[in-house]
């Protein structure tokens, strides 16, 4: 953990993505009291008007706030981006593990599902998938995560493949542990490194995802403020009103680039052995 | 080399009958049926349309035999008619649109490969150079980025502020009063931005990876004997190592193909560009869901078809792979 640390804080760039997390993170939390107006209250004597002191972010069509629909936007995304990678690691997990300790058949079947999932291209699954349901914050976190979940089984099949064989596991097995028992207490420790990277990594992609569908139409729906939303809000205005797009979007970008930094960072820091190879590689390419 | 692909192309059939399996699942998902959607106030809910449902999709039977009702004319590439209005068939309705994002997807990815090639190489023979530094941090704000903003703020600058380059469809209205040239020239205006902005994305993620795999390269054994044995560092790179770093990246531009396609949906309704990720979006939205399905099928089938060219390409320039059997990969 030391080690851990040391090497993560030499990091400058891994540093300020934390830094910048964690005010992303507080800011969300605390949006209730720090927006200074509120997000859903139109007010028809200001529409679009635009940045000023009572108003930093400019206001939107209805006359709505946008900075304070920013703040409220980033717990919409700060969640999904939780909820939906802790589906798509959970069922990564279990797929992949189930893969990489049994090996043989199963290792084939869920390979091959993998293979299957990965030839849908990812936004033409989930417009097909949110055509047929009722969109709410919970489906789009479902839907991101249960079509999300591929990278995350690879990279836990192939830590499996490689600890199945160490001395440990062997040992354990020969002196008449059961499965599960080997699986969660034996092998899941010793492979919870990359499978943090991963989290770490997939928010950002989630976050992206769902504020792509958001700005579709399909995601988050109004009156809640999400990025997405305000982004499509804009969309008929962009004559006329930038800081309807400007700010939205820098917030999807500055929390996306400073969660990407922090998980390259914590990827270096907690094994130098995954730097510059199979983590990153193999879950960009889920995305 | 015809057994290696013809091996390859056997692999492939159970995906195909897994993807019809995956969209009929998805139709499933409706609770209550597909057909309950078409509530009472919807115009195209006439029981007549509803009867039709009925009889095309075997709704009143039990759900293998839908499924396997559904197979055989997904088979025959026949998804039934739209529920819009014009009730034409769904293929005729993807095959106008098909050309459109296939022309745009194989734009972008030549534009994508022939800059990160370059973009990547330099980047990794210069390792850690100000070069090297100023692509990572295009890198990381290239993936950071959402491709929409990125359309709507290349919008503003160039389609409204500047007024350079128009920002929807394909053609201007004034089209058939132009002359040939004119015509053409308007054309090439329509696709700068939609294509840099896909592009954009797309090059950060590959040039990185051309970084990655050149510098694995580069520590390899031969082509240390190359530099050994006297040979120019120009000769170094593009012989012996360009050639080998290339290898792995056919395999990453066919596994990132979805994403390249996918990536047309945002792309074509920002722009109002008349493609399939277009079609796609109205069609959710109208819940013109034969129409859906069929897309889904169709982009996952034509993504599946690319895989198994690459995979095949692969095989041919790289003989390890054909002689031995299970795909290794190199790292």
């Amino acid at each position: 953990m030391r080690q851990f640390w040391r090497t993560f804080s030499h990091n400058q760039l891994a540093l300020c993505g934390g830094a910048v997390v964690s005010v992303l993170v507080f800011l969300a939390v605390l949006a209730p009291v720090l927006a200074p107006w509120d997000p859903n209250r139109p007010d028809t004597r200001k529409i679009l008007a635009a940045p000023s002191s009572s108003h930093w972010f400019g206001t939107d069509p209805l006359g709505r706030d946008v900075l304070s629909r920013v703040l409220y936007g980033s717990r919409v995304s700060l969640s999904v981006g939780f909820v939906s990678v802790g589906i798509a690691v959970a069922i990564g997990l279990l797929l992949g593990s189930a893969a990489g300790y049994y090996g043989g058949m199963v290792d084939n079947v869920v390979m091959r599902l993998v293979d299957l999932m990965l030839v849908f291209p990812r936004f033409f699954l989930l417009l097909a998938v949110l055509a047929f349901l009722k969109p709410s914050i919970w489906t789009i976190m479902t839907v991101i995560g249960v079509t999300g979940w591929m990278g995350v089984a690879r990279l836990v099949r192939a830590e499996f493949l490689t600890l199945r064989e160490r001395e440990f596991v062997i040992w354990s097995e020969s002196v008449g542990a059961g499965a599960l028992r080997i699986i969660f207490r034996h092998i899941l420790p010793n492979a919870i490194a990359p499978i943090l990277v991963a989290m770490t990594l997939g928010i950002p992609a989630a976050i992206l995802t769902e504020a792509g569908l958001s700005f579709l139409g399909l995601g988050v729906q109004p009156p809640y403020a999400t990025w997405g939303n305000i982004l499509n809000d804009g969309r008929d205005y962009i004559e006329i009103a930038w800081w309807l797009t400007l700010y939205p979007g820098l917030a999807i970008l500055i929390t996306v680039l400073s969660y990407n930094l922090m998980g390259e960072g914590i990827r270096d820091a907690l094994d130098p052995r995954l730097r510059q190879s199979r983590v990153g590689r193999i879950l960009r390419l889920g995305r | 080399m015809a057994l290696f692909a013809l091996r390859r192309l056997l692999l492939s059939i159970p995906l195909l009958i897994g993807i019809t399996f995956v969209s009929f699942v998805v139709i499933s998902l409706a609770p209550g049926g597909p057909l309950d959607f078409l509530t009472p106030e919807d115009p195209n809910a006439s029981p007549e349309v509803k009867e039709r449902l009925v009889k095309e999709f075997g709704l009143d039977r039990p759900i293998h035999v839908q499924y396997w009702q559904w197979l055989k004319r997904a088979v025959r590439l026949d998804f039934g008619r739209s529920f819009l209005p014009d009730g034409r068939p769904v293929l005729t309705k993807i095959g106008e649109r098909l050309p459109v994002t296939l022309f745009l997807n194989v734009i972008e990815l030549a534009i994508i490969v022939g800059l990160a090639v370059p973009i990547g190489v330099l980047s990794a023979t210069r390792q850690y150079s100000l070069y090297d530094k100023i692509t990572t941090v295009f890198v990381f704000v290239g993936f950071a980025t959402p491709d929409f903003w990125l359309a709507l703020l290349l919008m503003i600058l160039f389609g409204v502020q500047l007024g350079w380059l128009p920002i929807s469809g394909l053609r201007s209205l004034n089209w058939e009063y132009l002359s040939f040239w004119q015509q053409q020239w308007d054309f090439f205006a329509h696709l700068v931005l939609p294509i840099v902005v896909a592009t954009f994305g797309g090059l950060a993620g590959f040039s990185r990876y051309m970084r990655q795999s050149m510098l694995e390269v580069v520590r390899q054994d031969y082509v240390q004997t190359a530099r050994a044995k006297g040979l120019s560092e120009r000769v170094v790179i593009s012989k012996h190592a360009l050639r080998n770093a290339l290898l792995p990246v056919v395999t990453i531009l066919a596994l990132a193909l979805p994403g390249l396609i996918g990536g047309s949906v945002i792309i074509e309704s920002i722009f109002a560009i008349p493609g399939m990720g277009q079609l796609m979006v109205q069609s959710v939205f109208s819940r013109d869901y034969p129409v859906v399905m069929g897309n889904l099928v169709i982009v996952a089938s034509l993504t599946l078809v690319a895989n198994l060219v690459a995979d095949i390409t692969y095989g041919l320039v790289d003989p390890r792979i054909r002689f031995g059997g299970r795909r290794g990969r190199r790292s």
